[in-house]
């Protein structure tokens, strides 16, 4: 069954200017999708409409039985039901490590701090930065702050997670620190959408790729038949120049 | 000329002029400042809110206010709060609030218009991706706005809000427009009734200056350790 269903998904941003057409895709429980396009093609639109984080004017998504659009949704709880890793990290900067991933647990889970605190500890452990627990944000490297970003996320339990550009603004040394965590999250069992061009850990974890350009999912195949022969020529294009170097 | 000065006259009215001016002065610069800030952090959610039937009736306020001096407003609510109060509460008679209320909420609404572009400015200067991150945990707009987006505005623009609470304190010297006592207000009271006017308009300055200088050190000093690291 599928986890979540997106179902003709358009969306403007402006009445001349539709920034997705006609989206239709589904990924089922424990799939790992694997998001790509050019810059501006509405990747990030995308997967932020399937979070509730934007609107959109036609069409529909189903996420494990939660519909939008819809009045009957309860916006706040489906989202922390999902996931959500961004491409600048987005952790509080206020706050200390341990209060980024508790802040969500009790406030929304409502969760005892004992029980928040342990949960983030073990998640902290879990990618590898246990010794950085009481530091703030700005005092750890770009792949560490999302590694914690990552452990935030999973702090809720999430049903899905969804990754957008997660390695893209990072240091070229610290890519497959935040790439490792990803790929062990595959390996449990966890439904991902990820958009990334790191075709490697596409290749290596995704079950389907999905190319996206100008708004319109162009192809969406299982990853060994997008890599061996894509059938578009804007996909041919694309993946020429970023596999080029 | 600096042998017929009496500086004994400051000791002498210290209990007056500290005990009451000073108290009077401390105590309305502080509740302005806490009611101020509340409702400027509203407006500054409503102008910032996207929806014209919040946002319009914000700005139109702010701007009035900003473009009134304060002794206008403090001389015109002394003679409306009444009114608006047996109109809001339906009595029969205009209700007495007396002179510190009504100098207290003219004193709240004001400044609120000041603060709420200090606020806006402060929202507006955290990152865009913080909201979209609170709120994809699951935080409510409120909570969004609690723990994360308005604790950073805070920090972000603590040096100017203090500028801000540091000019209303100087500014409450303008009640005595409606007669209240305040820290200029005893010491004038003393200097005419004393014939002191240098010895207590110097003793007046001194501790504006000091109350207002020691404020920003110790902002400063606060400043540094709410700072947020980068
Ligand atoms: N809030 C917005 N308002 C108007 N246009 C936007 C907004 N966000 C993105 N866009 C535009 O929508 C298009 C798709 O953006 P985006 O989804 O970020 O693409 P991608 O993530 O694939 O680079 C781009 O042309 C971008 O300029
Ligand atoms: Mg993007």
């Amino acid at each position: 069954m599928a986890m979540i269903r997106l179902e003709g998904v358009s969306k403007w941003y402006t009445p001349q200017f539709q920034v997705l057409k006609d989206c239709t895709l589904s990924v089922a429980k424990g799939e790992v999708l694997v998001v790509c396009g050019p810059s501006g093609s509405g990747k990030s639109t995308l997967i932020k409409c399937i979070n509730a984080l934007e609107p959109f004017q036609a069409g529909s998504i189903v996420i494990d039985g939660a519909k939008l659009p819809d009045p009957k949704t309860n916006l706040p709880k489906l989202r922390s039901r999902i996931g959500m890793v961004f491409q600048h990290f987005e952790l509080f900067p206020h706050l200390s490590i341990t209060q980024n991933l508790c802040l969500a647990q009790e406030k929304v889970l409502r969760r005892g701090h004992e029980e928040a605190m342990a949960k983030a500890m073990m998640l902290l452990e879990r990618v590898g930065l246990t010794a950085h627990a009481h530091k703030f944000p700005g005092q750890l490297s770009g792949g560490q702050q999302q590694r914690v970003a990552i452990a935030r996320a999973l702090a809720m339990d999430p049903i899905a997670m969804l990754f957008d550009e997660p390695t893209s603004a990072l240091d070229p040394e610290m890519i497959n620190e935040v790439l490792d965590v990803m790929v062990e999250l595959a390996g449990e069992g966890m439904t991902m959408m990820v958009v990334t061009h790191e075709m490697g850990f596409a290749r290596k974890v995704a079950d389907r790729v999905v190319f996206m350009d100008g708004g319109e999912i162009i192809e969406d195949r299982p990853t060994e038949a997008f890599f061996g022969s894509p059938h578009s020529a804007r996909a041919q294009t694309f993946l020429s120049k970023i596999l080029a170097h | 000329m600096l042998g017929s000065l009496d500086f004994d006259v400051i000791t002498r009215s210290l209990p007056y002029v500290l005990g009451e001016g000073l108290r009077f002065t401390l105590t309305l610069t502080a509740l302005a400042t806490v009611f101020g800030l509340t409702l400027g952090t509203i407006l500054a959610l409503m102008r910032l809110s996207g929806m014209k039937a919040l946002s319009v009736p914000a700005t139109l306020y702010v701007n009035l206010m900003r473009s009134l001096p304060l002794v206008l407003v403090i001389f015109w609510f002394y003679f409306l709060v009444p009114y608006i109060g047996q109109f809001v509460l339906r009595t029969e008679r205009p209700v007495q609030v007396g002179a510190f209320a009504s100098a207290l909420i003219t004193f709240s609404l004001f400044e609120a218009a000041y603060f709420s572009e200090i606020m806006r400015a402060g929202i507006q200067s955290v990152a865009r991706g913080q909201a979209a991150a609170g709120s994809a945990l699951g935080l409510t707009y409120r909570q969004l706005m609690q723990y994360v987006i308005l604790p950073q505005a805070v920090r972000n623009m603590l040096p100017v809000m203090l500028t801000q609470t540091i000019v209303l304190f100087q500014d409450t010297s303008l009640v005595y427009v409606i007669s209240l006592t305040d820290l200029l207000g005893a010491a004038a009271t003393v200097a005419n009734r004393d014939g002191r006017l240098v010895e207590m308009y110097v003793f007046a300055a001194l501790i504006y200056f000091v109350i207002s200088f020691g404020a920003s050190l110790v902002v400063r000093r606060l400043q540094a350790r709410m700072a947020i690291i980068r």
